[in-house]
C-alpha cells in the first residue's frame, strides 16, 4: 500500500468536501478498495471514510416502500426483520455475499458504487426497479449501472440510500465461482405491479443486464415451467477460466428457473 | 497403552500456542537493526535482461541496498542445484541449466528473482523496487511440456536441447511390448495430472543475519529440513562454511513439500546481510507464493495395460512427459522417476512394466515434490486404468482389482520396489462395507428420481514411504542419505529432551514423539520436550517429507531410547544391588522384577549426574545419540471409495460419501493420524475437483490469487468415513509405515472414477469443475 491520508467524515456534507482533496476516494466497507490498495493496484491520495455515518445506516420500511442506507452492511441487510417481511429475496441475497467477515464490513452503497460485474446487489436493484439516492439527485437503477465497474455517479457524488417498492414476489439464485465465490451467474426475478423483471449478474460482458427473453416468457406465465423451452444466447456473455460463455448462457436459464420456483414457493 | 503412551489419542501439546497466537514463525523473528527486503521479479516468462539501472532506487528514502545478480556472482555465490542425478537411457547425465539466485542474463518464468531491494521498512523497499529499471528483450515463451519438446519451440536453457532434461526409462521394454502384443485385451488411455500450487498457510520467508564480530551467519527460514538447507548452502552455494552457518526453522505453517527445497530468497538474504551490514528479512506475499513456490504434478502420460483372457494384468507400458518448469528444483528429478515409476505396480502382481519418462523445461515456476510426490501421479495412472479396464472388460472394478492383488510377501515388483507386507483384500473389504457398496444401485436409482447423476469410484493405492535406505537411494542418484538422527537427553531430575532431525510443520511431532518416550519410561508427557529445527541444537538430520518422520525419525529416537534404557538399567542394578536383567522400567519407576525394590526414575537420572556411585568404569550422564538408516521403504496402502452426486443442469459435483480404509502399520496417536488422513483427502479432492494452476500462452499465471485458484473449503467435503487396519511394518523397530501423504495419493482417482461413472464417460480433466462437468454432459448429448 502506498501512503494515504485518512479522513473520517462527520457528515455526508463533510465527506463531499473532503472528497475534493487530491485524488480522494470514498471508503465504505473497503472490501474491494483496500485489497486493491494493498496490492498497489489502486493508489488514492486520500480516503474519506463514510462507513460510520449514522445518516447512512439502516433499513426503513414504510408500507411497501423500502429504503436502505448506503452504509448498511450486508449482515444488517440480511438480518433485518422488517426487510425479511417486505422483501425476503433481498435479505437472502445479502446473506449469500462473500463470507461472514465480508458481510460484517461490506456495504450496499460500496457494492453498487463499485459495480463489479459479478456482484450480487446490481441484479437485485435492477430487477426491483430501485432508485439510487445520492447527495445530489435520484437515479433509476436502469440508468445507474453502466458497464463493467462503471456507474452514472459523477465526481464527488455520494450514494446515500437505495429505495424501492417491494414486489409481490421475488427471488435470487446464484451459481458461485468456485474460487472467489462471486456469482458466475446470478439471476434476480421480481413480479410486481409493473410486471415481471429479471436481471442477470456475473455473465454480461457489459455487466449486469435485464434479460428480455426471460421477462417475456414469464410475463405470460410466472412459473418455472414457462422457461422450459428457454434458450439463452451466449452472445454478449463473458467467457473466462472458470466458465465459457456457453456455460454461462446455460446457467442463466437454470438460475432463472430456480429463482422463479423460489419466488413462487 | 497408557493414557499418554503409544496408541493414545493425546491432544496435541503444540496446539495451545498455535491457537492462541503464540506460535513463532520466521515473520515473528526480530533482530536488532533488521531491515526488510523486496524482490524485483520478472514480469515476463522468457526474456533477455538488457540493462538493470538501480540508481533511482538506491536514492529512495530508507534504502539500504539494491543488489543484482552480477554482484552476487562476483562474490562467488553459486547456482542452485538439483540434488538427484538422473541419467538418460543413452547414458548421458541430465541436462541441468544454470539457476542463478538472482537472474543475470535471462529470465525464464514470471516471478524469476532479478534484484533484491533492502530498506528500513517493507513499504520503502516496495517503493524502491518499483523504481528499479530493468530493460528486457522479450522472447517467445512455452508453458506446455508437450509443446516445449517439439522442434522449433523456444529454447530455455542452452544446456538442454529442445528443452529435454532427460529421457529415462525403467523396466523391461521388450517383455512389456510382448505382453501387449499377445494380450487378450489392451486398455489404452491418455492421462493428464494437473499442475497444482502447494498453498501452505504460511508463505515462505527468510531472515539472514551476518554477524561481523563472530564472522557467523544465521538464517531463519521456512524449511522442512534446516540441516539440509545448511548443507546445500555451504557445499554448493558458497554462502558460508557449515561451522559458520546456523539455520533455524522455527514454527513453520505447513509445507506439503514446497518447503523442502532451498530457494533463491534465503541465499540472497544471507548474502545481502553481509553485503549491506544489516540483518535482512523477506516474507513472501500470497501472489509471490503462487508465482515462486515450487508447483506440483503436471504430467501427461500415454498408457497401455494388457490383460490375459482371465483378466489378469500381463503388462503395463507408461510414457510420461513431466513438466519441470524453468529450473531444476532441488529434488525435481527424482519425483517423476524414482518416486513415480517405481510405484507403477500398485497393489497388483504385474509381470512386465516399462516406464519411459521425459522431463522438460518450460517457462513456468519450477515443479518439485508436492504431498505424495510422484506417488499420486503413479496411483492416478494405475487406478484410472484399472477402472477403465473394468468397464471395458465388463467386470466389477472391485473384482478386477481383487483378481490382480499381490497376496504373498515379500513381493518383488519389476520396478525396483520390494513390498515387505500388506493385506489389500482387507482394506478393500473394509472400504466396500463402510461404503455400503452393495446398496449403491438403489442409491443411484433414488438419485435419478431427483434428477441427479450418482456415481461411485474406488482407488486402491500403495505408496513407498519412510524415505529411505541411504545406500539404495545413493545407488539411484541421490546426493544425500536419508537416515535420521536423534539424541535423548535425560536431565538430572529426570525430565527428558529429545533432539530430532525431523521437522514439525503441522504434523504434531511434539506430541507423538513425546508419547514414544512416555511409553518407554512411564514419565508424564509434560516432562518430555521435543527439540527440533535448529542446526545449533540438533547435530544433523534429514528433515520431514515423504511420510518419513514416524518410520525413520521415531525409529532413530527408539534406538537412542534403547541406549538410555540400557544405561539406566545398569545404574539401577548397581544401586539396587540386583541383576541388570531383572530391572524393569515402568510408570516412572525403575524396579527389580518380582520384588518390592524400586527407585524413582528421577533418582536414577540424578545418580547418573552426581556420579557418586556409578558402576565401575561408567561415564557419568544419561544422554545417548542414535542414527537410524532404514533397511527398506515402508509401504502404506489402502482403499478409498468416493460417491458423487452431480447436478446435470449446472455440472456441480457433490461428494456425498467418502470412505478411506488405510493400512499404516502401527499407530502412535490415532487422532493425529485421522487429522493427516482428513487433510490429505481434502487436498486430493482439491486436485480432483477444484485446484488447477493455469498459465496463458505468454506464460502469465492466470491463477495467482484465491480469486482464481480454488482451495478446498470445509463445505466442499462430506464427513469422512475412515478406518485403519494394521499389518505392522517389519522393516523398522516401531512397525510404522507412515500416513502423511496417503489421503492426497489415494483420493484423486477415486473421485474421478466416481464422476466418470456418474456421467458414463471414459475420462474427464482434473479439476472436474462444474463448467468442465457440464461440458462433458453436453458432449454426451451431442
Amino acid at each position: 500500500m502506498y501512503s494515504v491520508n485518512y479522513h473520517r467524515a462527520s457528515s455526508v456534507a463533510d465527506a463531499a468536501k473532503q472528497l475534493k482533496n487530491g485524488d480522494a476516494k470514498l471508503l465504505s466497507g473497503g472490501m474491494t478498495l483496500i485489497p486493491a490498495m494493498k496490492t498497489r493496484l489502486a493508489a488514492p491520495s486520500d480516503l474519506v471514510d463514510v462507513s460510520r455515518l449514522k445518516e447512512l445506516q439502516g433499513v426503513k420500511v414504510s408500507g411497501k416502500t423500502v429504503t436502505i442506507g448506503a452504509a448498511t452492511t450486508h449482515y444488517d441487510v440480511s438480518t433485518d426483520e422488517k426487510l425479511k417481511k417486505a422483501c425476503p429475496a433481498l435479505a437472502h441475497l445479502a446473506s449469500l455475499i462473500g463470507d461472514p467477515a465480508v458481510r460484517y464490513k461490506g456495504t450496499i452503497g460500496g457494492s453498487i458504487a463499485n459495480n463489479d460485474p459479478a456482484a450480487d446487489y446490481p441484479a437485485a436493484l435492477l430487477a426491483l426497479g430501485a432508485t439510487i439516492v445520492t447527495n445530489k439527485r435520484e437515479i433509476a437503477a436502469e440508468k445507474f449501472f453502466k458497464g463493467l465497474f462503471e456507474t452514472a455517479l459523477k465526481e464527488g457524488e455520494i450514494i446515500t440510500a437505495v429505495t424501492f417498492t417491494a414486489p409481490a414476489k421475488a427471488a435470487y439464485q446464484k451459481f458461485r465461482n468456485p474460487a472467489s465465490r462471486y456469482a458466475i451467474v446470478g439471476v434476480f426475478v421480481t413480479k410486481g405491479k409493473d410486471g415481471v423483471r429479471a436481471a442477470v449478474t456475473g455473465a454480461g460482458e457489459d455487466g449486469v443486464f435485464r434479460s428480455k427473453e426471460i421477462e417475456a416468457a414469464l410475463a405470460k406465465n410466472f412459473d418455472a415451467s414457462a422457461l422450459d423451452a428457454l434458450k439463452v444466447s451466449a452472445k454478449g456473455l463473458m467467457g473466462d477460466l472458470h466458465a465459457s460463455a456457453d456455460y454461462r448462457a446455460n446457467l442463466i436459464a437454470v438460475m432463472a428457473k430456480r429463482a422463479v420456483a423460489a419466488a413462487n414457493a | 497403552m497408557g493414557i499418554e503412551g503409544v496408541g493414545a489419542r493425546v491432544a496435541r501439546k503444540e496446539d495451545k500456542r498455535f491457537i492462541t497466537g503464540g506460535g513463532r514463525y520466521v515473520d515473528d523473528m526480530v533482530v536488532p537493526g533488521m531491515k526488510h527486503a523486496v524482490f524485483v521479479r520478472s514480469p515476463h516468462a522468457h526474456a533477455q535482461i538488457k540493462k538493470i539501472d538501480v540508481k533511482k532506487a538506491q536514492a529512495m528514502p530508507g534504502v539500504v541496498g539494491v543488489l543484482t545478480g552480477k554482484e552476487l556472482k562476483a562474490d562467488g555465490i553459486g547456482n542452485l542445484i538439483c540434488g538427484w542425478m538422473i541419467h538418460s537411457k543413452d547414458g548421458t547425465p541430465m541436462k541441468m541449466g544454470a539457476w542463478s539466485p538472482l537472474a543475470v542474463d535471462k529470465v525464464r518464468y514470471v516471478g524469476d528473482a532479478v534484484v533484491i531491494v533492502v530498506a528500513d521498512t517493507k513499504g520503502q523497499a516496495r517503493d524502491a523496487a518499483e523504481a528499479v529499471e530493468i530493460t528486457y528483450k522479450e522472447l517467445k515463451a512455452v508453458v506446455d511440456a508437450t509443446k516445449a519438446i517439439q522442434p522449433g519451440a523456444p529454447q530455455i536453457h542452452g544446456e538442454a536441447e529442445n528443452n529435454l532434461i532427460f529421457d529415462w526409462e525403467l523396466g523391461d521394454a521388450k517383455a512389456t511390448d510382448a505382453a501387449i502384443k499377445s494380450a487378450a485385451h489392451v486398455t489404452r488411455m491418455k492421462i493428464v495430472n494437473n499442475r497444482l500450487v502447494p498453498n501452505a498457510m504460511e508463505p515462505r520467508a527468510a531472515l539472514g543475519h551476518y554477524d561481523k564480530a563472530e564472522d557467523h551467519y544465521t538464517c531463519w527460514t521456512t524449511s522442512q529440513n534446516p540441516h539440509l538447507a545448511r548443507l546445500v548452502m555451504s557445499a554448493f552455494y558458497n554462502v558460508a562454511p557449515e561451522n559458520k552457518l546456523r539455520v533455524i526453522a522455527p514454527d513453520v505453517g505447513g509445507g506439503f513439500g514446497s518447503k523442502i527445497y532451498i530457494y533463491p530468497e534465503e541465499i540472497v538474504c544471507l548474502w545481502a546481510s553481509k553485503k549491506t551490514g544489516v540483518p535482512v528479512k523477506w516474507v513472501a506475499d500470497r501472489t509471490e507464493s503462487f508465482l515462486s513456490d515450487a508447483h506440483g504434478r503436471d504430467h501427461v502420460s500415454t498408457v497401455e495395460m494388457a490383460f490375459d483372457k482371465d483378466n489378469r494384468i500381463t503388462g503395463l507400458k507408461v510414457d510420461t512427459i513431466a513438466n519441470l518448469g524453468a529450473y531444476m528444483s532441488l529434488f525435481s528429478s527424482c519425483v517423476p522417476t524414482y518416486l513415480y515409476a517405481t510405484l507403477l505396480s500398485g497393489q497388483y502382481d504385474i509381470p512386465a512394466i516399462h516406464a519411459n519418462v521425459r522431463t522438460v523445461y518450460t517457462n513456468t515456476a519450477p515443479v518439485d515434490a508436492y504431498r505424495g510426490a510422484g506417488r499420486p501421479e503413479a496411483t492416478y495412472v494405475l487406478e484410472r486404468m484399472m477402472e477403465t479396464a473394468a468397464r471395458e472388460l465388463g467386470v466389477s472394478p472391485a473384482e478386477l482389482r481383487r483378481r490382480n492383488f499381490i497376496t504373498s510377501f515379500p513381493h518383488q515388483t519389476p520396478v525396483i520396489m520390494n513390498y515387505d507386507a500388506g493385506d489389500y483384500n482387507t482394506s478393500l473389504d473394509a472400504a466396500m462395507k463402510a461404503a455400503d457398496y452393495a446398496g449403491f444401485t438403489k442409491r443411484r436409482a433414488d438419485a435419478a428420481k431427483q434428477g441427479k447423476l450418482r456415481g461411485i469410484g474406488m482407488s486402491c493405492y500403495i505408496e513407498a514411504c519412510g524415505l529411505a535406505p541411504s545406500a539404495a537411494v545413493g545407488s539411484l542418484g541421490a546426493g544425500v542419505g536419508l537416515w535420521e538422527s536423534a539424541e535423548v537427553r535425560v536431565n538430572a531430575v529426570g525430565t527428558i529432551e529429545v533432539l530430532t532431525g525431523s521437522h514439525s510443520h503441522g504434523q504434531g511431532h511434539e506430541t507423538t514423539f513425546a508419547q514414544l518416550v512416555t511409553q518407554r519410561f512411564g514419565v508424564p508427557i509434560d516432562s518430555v520436550s521435543i527439540v527440533h529445527g535448529d542446526t545449533d541444537k540438533v547435530q544433523m538430520g534429514m528433515g520431514t517429507y515423504g511420510s518419513r518422520s514416524g518410520a525413520v525419525g521415531m525409529s532413530a529416537i527408539a534406538k537412542a531410547l534403547d541406549k538410555v534404557e540400557a544405561k539406566a538399567k545398569k545404574i539401577a542394578a548397581h544401586l539396587l544391588e540386583a541383576d541388570e536383567g531383572d530391572i524393569v522400567i515402568e510408570n516412572g519407576e525403575v524396579k527389580v522384577a518380582g520384588t518390592d525394590k524400586s527407585l524413582p526414575w528421577l533418582q536414577v537420572a540424578l545418580a547418573s549426574y552426581t556420579a557418586h556411585n556409578l558402576p565401575a568404569g561408567m561415564e557419568p550422564g544419561l544422554k545417548e545419540t542414535a542414527f537410524y538408516d532404514p533397511s527398506n521403504f515402508t509401504f502404506p496402502a489402502g482403499c478409498y471409495i468416493c460417491e458423487v452426486e452431480i447436478d446435470p443442469e449446472t455440472g456441480l459435483t457433490e461428494i456425498v460419501q467418502f470412505v478411506a480404509a488405510d493400512d499404516f502399520g502401527n499407530i502412535i496417536n490415532p487422532m493425529i493420524v485421522e487429522g493427516q488422513v482428513h487433510g490429505g483427502i481434502a487436498q486430493g479432492v482439491g486436485q480432483a475437483l477444484l485446484e488447477g494452476a493455469y498459465y496463458d500462452g505468454n506464460g502469465q499465471l492466470l491463477t495467482a490469487s484465491y480469486m482464481d485458484y480454488t482451495m478446498p473449503r470445509a463445505a466442499d467435503l462430506p464427513s469422512f468415513k475412515i478406518s485403519t487396519s494394521n499389518t505392522p511394518c517389519p522393516g523398522n523397530p516401531l512397525g510404522i509405515k507412515g500416513c502423511g501423504e496417503a489421503g492426497a495419493i489415494g483420493s484423486p482417482p477415486a473421485v474421478i472414477n466416481a464422476i466418470t461413472d456418474a456421467l458414463g464417460v471414459v475420462d474427464i480433466a482434473m479439476p472436474a469443475s462444474p463448467a468442465t462437468v457440464w461440458a462433458a454432459i453436453r458432449a454426451t448429448k451431442h
